[in-house]
């Protein structure tokens, strides 16, 4: 369809979603999409429709994951899975700088630029692209630029998809980040029950739309797609309060009994004014110090920068991986580990997660993607500890200094 | 956190990419502890109390304070101490060698609020390194301060890095004061903590900056006889310490609070940094 105009609403039915992955593919770039694997949902790449998770549902609770038949037959009904954006962005494990010794003994180092082709992501939540957002303001909003998220990043196309069910452990309307998807797409889709409504975000998007057999969406379509998205907004503003007469399989199919939400209110002061709530120990009771939840997290970004030398020690890499603050190397100084303790390092996530990034970054670091809860192996809930630490039953012992 | 003393170059180049300079000197401090002096093909310009990522190939980098003379840019030292892989490989780096590092990185000293106003530097151990720009630029402008005073402590008299220059320094108007934790036969000095030779200064609390870097547990003791002294928590500055890892706000492992210490520190201010000073495990 020619002439697309960003801001204007067309319509993709199913049976013609095929030419979207073919003209990403005949525009260059390599599609990822959802698709299942290992009994989760995960990004993969994506050449034909099929192989999108059609039909499934994710169950998803504290400490709980499980994929199975959706009693509908709509493509995006499944929630979020393990992955986010980040893995794009800022890969697991990047070569950031390559030393090779040269003749005369001495080093030559260069620095690694990301060689990864045009990317188009499929099926992008409105909480990662959010996540996606904050991660600009970490990588690229300081004195220092980040090159290498950077580069990935201009090569993401990114087709969002709003989202038709809530877990429970969603919370992105909480942290105002979903669930409508609002910024940072090239095209996103709302389903419908035998199309989707399609807006183009960019001109790269146009430049998709232009290749594919789009209408106008009708005045039906874009009210049966908004009423359904109108329905879930309403669910999430509405938290459990709502949910007491909702069946789990009922027509909106939610999905959830009861819907976390997360008091954002006065949040910073909040927990940088409770360092030493009693709350932190008995959240050290059950914390595993795993780091799951860092894994998981679409904003987290700590990462170490490891030297890797080749035996013969010609050549060396200098490789940054994810880290996680739930691990004693994090704090390591000469004069000794500075988080020794479980309690430490969950107030050290949660704190920065909540308080810090607002100094820091101007934003909340949380989108409300309920991954840290799901992904625990011990369900911790980021909404329960802060809700806890809010409780004016336990009292603050700490020592004043406001 | 606002930023105590920003000198921060915005990076022109990718910001893991280290430069390479040659080491035209190295001198022994302390059993442990030694110099590099380096020099580039274009003078190092850096603030008092910022820092530098050393790097050696196949071992690593680690994060190094500046302990020279910053109106002296074309040569520029650290002070380093032997404590792991990287340290202990560079003990043995000497003149004609070369060494890669990334920097300037960090908030200096405020040096830039430190005329016509009483100077008071405490500081313990290494952590006279860091200071000793300030002590050079403050002599360097001698006449636009007021009372200067080092106040130094050190383990025993075997561990008073800088020793030979403090006579020059006292020459030169800055009221030297020393005192160690354990003394021999032939030491004549003070016994005790720095924290000692605050208290018989004569004090102008609203007219004074106090500088301390050090082990946190006495930059904390000399934080509060500042101000026991009456000195303003925005007037006494401490440099912290954390692991330093890519030393421009990225890899989250120097945190301390709400802050990067790579780059909203590691200068702070008491008043910054006192909500989370006394914070066990922070």
């Amino acid at each position: 369809m020619a002439d697309i105009d960003i801001g204007k609403r067309y319509w993709l039915a199913k049976p013609a979603f095929q030419n979207l992955l073919d003209a990403l593919r005949e525009l260059g770039y390599q599609v990822v999409g959802p698709t299942i694997r290992d009994e989760a949902i995960i990004y993969g790449p994506i050449e034909r429709v099929a192989e999108l998770p059609i039909g499934w549902w994710d169950d998803q609770e504290g400490g709980r994951y499980r994929l199975r038949q959706a009693p509908t037959d709509a493509w995006f009904e499944f929630v979020v899975g393990p992955q986010s954006l980040k893995h794009y962005t800022f890969p697991p494990r990047q070569t950031v700088l390559e030393g090779n010794q040269q003749a005369d003994g001495q080093w030559k180092l260069t620095a690694i630029k990301p060689e990864s082709p045009p990317t188009a992501i499929l099926g992008v939540r409105a909480c990662d692209l959010a996540a996606l957002v904050i991660q600009d303001r970490v990588f690229l909003g300081s004195q220092y630029r980040d090159e290498s998220f950077a580069a990935r990043r201009e090569r993401l196309f990114l087709v969002a998809a709003n989202c038709q069910r809530a877990a429970p452990t969603c919370f992105c309307k909480s942290m105002n980040c979903g669930p409508r998807v609002t910024q940072a797409f090239d095209m996103a889709l709302t389903e419908g029950a035998d199309g989707f409504v399609v807006e183009v975000g960019s001109a790269a998007g146009a430049a998709v739309a232009e290749r594919l057999p789009l209408k106008l969406a009708s005045q039906s379509q874009v009210t049966q797609v908004e009423q359904r998205l109108a329905a879930l907004i309403e669910q999430m503003s509405q938290g459990s309060e709502s949910q007491t007469s909702a069946e789990p399989d009922s027509a909106h199919h939610n999905g959830c009994r009861s819907q976390r939400q997360l008091d954002t209110a006065g949040l910073r002061d909040l927990l940088f004014g409770n360092l030493n709530h009693p709350h932190w120990d008995e959240v050290a009771s059950r914390c595993l110090s795993c780091g799951n939840c860092t894994m998981v997290c679409p904003t987290c970004f700590c990462s170490t920068v490891e030297e890797v030398p080749l035996l013969d020690d010609s050549q060396v890499l200098r490789e940054r991986v994810w880290a996680s603050c739930f691990t004693s190397e994090h704090s390591y100084m000469a004069s000794g580990v500075v988080r020794q303790t479980t309690r430490s390092r969950y107030r050290q996530w949660l704190t920065h997660k909540l308080a810090g990034w607002i100094d820091q970054f101007g934003v909340s670091g949380c989108v409300g993607c309920g991954r840290c809860i799901t992904w625990c192996p011990v369900g911790i809930d980021i909404t329960a500890e802060v809700a806890a630490l809010r409780s004016p039953q336990e009292i603050d012992r700490s020592n004043g200094h406001e | 956190m606002s930023k105590s003393c920003a000198a921060t170059r915005v990076s022109d180049h990718n910001a893991w990419l280290p430069t390479e300079f040659r080491i035209v000197a190295r001198r022994n401090e302390l059993a442990d502890v030694f110099t590099l002096e380096l020099a580039g093909p274009e003078p190092f310009r850096f603030a008092p109390g910022q820092f530098n990522m050393l790097y050696v190939p196949g071992f690593g980098e680690a994060a190094i304070s500046i302990s020279s003379d910053s109106d002296r840019p074309e040569r520029f030292q650290h002070t380093i101490r032997v404590v792991g892989n990287v340290t202990r490989r560079l003990q043995k780096f000497s003149s004609g060698d070369r060494l890669f590092l990334r920097g300037p990185f960090g908030t200096g000293w405020p040096i830039d609020r430190c005329p016509s106003r009483d100077v008071v530097i405490a500081c313990g151990g290494l952590g006279l390194a860091p200071l000793r720009p300030v002590i050079y630029y403050l002599l360097h402008r001698r006449s636009q301060f007021g009372a200067i005073h080092l106040l130094y402590g050190a383990r025993t008299p075997r561990d008073l890095l800088y020793a030979e220059e403090f006579a020059v320094w006292q020459s030169q108007g800055i009221e030297v004061r020393v005192t160690i934790d354990r003394g021999d036969e032939s030491w004549r000095g003070a016994i005790g903590v720095v924290t000692q030779l605050m208290k018989p200064l004569r004090w102008r609390p609203e007219s004074t900056m106090v500088l301390t870097c050090g082990p946190e547990v006495m930059m904390r003791f000399v934080a509060q006889e500042a101000l026991a002294q009456q000195v303003r928590p925005d007037h006494v500055f401490l440099s912290m310490e954390r692991n330093m890892n890519c030393a421009v706000g990225w890899c989250g492992h120097c945190q301390l609070g709400p802050s990067f210490v790579c780059k909203d520190g590691p200068v702070y201010t008491y008043a910054q940094i006192e909500p989370f000073l006394y914070v066990e495990d922070l």
